[in-house]
């Protein structure tokens, strides 16, 4: 308790540091984010689009989960080096697949009723995409943003281990910052993976169509650790 | 501080007797990794599957105790899943090092922590399992005459099997991947090799451990698939 109250302190006294060590971490995970929404939206709303490669897009996010953080960046470390870069890749690597399983999820499973009368109005194969599924599936691909986004928030932290920077660092140099320190980083760390889920949230809900609203609540409070029935 | 000391430049063990690639520090020197399997990286392999499997089997004892209690008392279902949601929280990285003023840099500090991570997983999928048991099977199984004891065993933890096993494999590539961080405080498993080469810089040892990590945490969970699909071979069907 008494590190507790100390960690609190910690903070106060530390603001500055916080700050920038703040900013480190959200320019890290921000870009890696971006990166990975880049590379991974694409060609899941692609192969979703086309209703081909289920096994590809379901899987890779399977194979993404059980990949150990730690060894991904180790690896990068022995092919990349330190700093910025190998941290950013490999957290690309954690991101992509649950965004890309989402995206694909999210666009095959649009309902085939209005894909059909979007068609049967005269709509190309972009337009469709473009205005009927997309749209419709815009919800459940941001939930895989969203929980890829505070995934990669909170793996971040093992940035620090790599030259990476970020909030780690503090939580790493418990001989500079006392234990008061390492609580106080992961406090920040956690404060910042709440609130990186509330953001994405608000997103969600803003680019849910109206007419998906009800259901897109309920995709609101869904956790971001859902159970996997059936994986 | 530790990622300071490997931009000092690579400390290359062995310097005399190592090939021209281990000299040079090459990105990965197969024969290093042949000639070092056995004293570098076996070892650490042993020790890694301990600490996932001891904290999956006390994670799994506590989570399913927890969970039959929420059934029974709903009630209580929110305040332990919002425990465990603050347990999950802490970065690993800053819980292993807590644990250490408490217990030790001992696996038991290890244990602690990465036990902590699989309540919230195991949990709610044990919960939902139960939960999503189909009422007729309930009722089919009361109007047999079946002791909700007998409900239970017979009926509804069967059924929610495939769940409670989504939930294992879950829970066991997460642990898997956290344990890496544990040799943080010394406990050993494939994160040490990883953490002694950004003390040296040692490229094919940061590749080799970090591939063999990665290949355990896929060969675990596809074994695990195929538990789970021995376990509920019902389940074949729905999956095509």
């Amino acid at each position: 308790m008494q590190t507790f109250t100390d960690a609190i302190q910690f903070l106060g006294d530390n603001l500055q540091l916080i700050w920038d060590k703040t900013v480190e971490h959200l320019l890290l995970s921000g870009a890696a984010i971006g990166v990975a929404i880049l590379i991974a939206i694409p060609v899941g709303v692609w192969l979703g689009h086309l209703h081909r490669g289920s096994f590809l897009a379901i899987n890779v996010s399977n194979v993404g989960r059980a990949l150990p953080s730690l060894a991904v960046i180790s690896i990068g470390l022995g092919v990349l080096g330190v700093g910025f870069l190998n941290v950013m890749v490999a957290l690309v690597i954690l991101a992509a697949p649950v965004m890309l399983t989402n995206a694909y999820v999210a666009v095959e499973q649009v309902d085939k009723d209005a894909v059909q009368a979007a068609r049967a109005m005269g709509m190309q194969p972009r337009q469709v995409l473009l205005n009927v599924e997309l749209p419709l599936a815009l919800p459940l691909m941001f939930a895989g943003i969203r929980t890829a986004a505070v995934y990669v928030v909170a793996t971040a932290t093992l940035a620090a281990l790599a030259g990476g920077g970020g909030l780690g660092d503090i939580i790493v140099n418990q001989p500079t910052y006392g234990p008061e320190g390492v609580v106080a980083g992961s406090i920040a760390i956690a404060v910042l993976a709440f609130a990186t889920e509330g953001a994405f949230a608000l997103l969600q809900r803003a680019v849910t169509p109206r007419g998906l609203r009800k259901r897109g609540e309920q995709v609101l409070l869904e956790p971001t650790i859902t159970p996997v029935t059936n994986p | 501080m530790t990622a300071l000391l490997a931009q000092q430049g690579p400390v290359i063990p062995e310097f005399e007797r190592g090939s021209d690639c281990v000299r040079e520090n090459g990105q990965f020197c197969f024969d290093w990794f042949v000639d070092n399997f056995g004293d570098v990286f076996a070892p650490r392999l042993v020790e890694h599957i301990e600490l996932t499997a001891i904290a999956v089997a006390i994670g799994f004892a506590i989570s399913f105790a927890a969970a039959l209690t929420a059934y029974a008392y709903g009630k209580l279902e929110t305040p332990f899943a919002i425990f465990m949601a603050f347990l999950y929280t802490i970065p690993s990285l800053a819980f292993f090092q807590l644990m250490v003023p408490i217990t030790g840099l001992t696996v038991t500090s290890a244990e602690i922590a990465l036990v902590s991570y699989t309540l919230l997983i195991l949990f709610r999928n044990i919960i939902t399992g139960l939960r999503e048991v189909p009422e007729d099977a309930r009722e089919a199984a009361r109007a047999m005459g079946l002791t909700q004891w007998q409900l239970l065993w017979r009926v509804e933890l069967p059924l929610a099997l495939p769940a409670i096993m989504a939930g294992i494999r879950i829970a066991t590539v997460t642990i898997i991947s956290l344990a890496t961080v544990a040799a943080y405080i010394g406990v050993g498993g494939l994160g040490q090799p990883i953490f002694n080469a950004i003390q040296s810089g040692f490229k094919t040892q940061f590749v080799a451990a970090g591939l063999l990590a990665v290949l355990l945490a896929l060969v675990v969970d596809g074994l695990l698939v195929l538990v789970q699909r021995g376990l509920a071979p019902w389940m074949r069907a729905t999956r095509a």
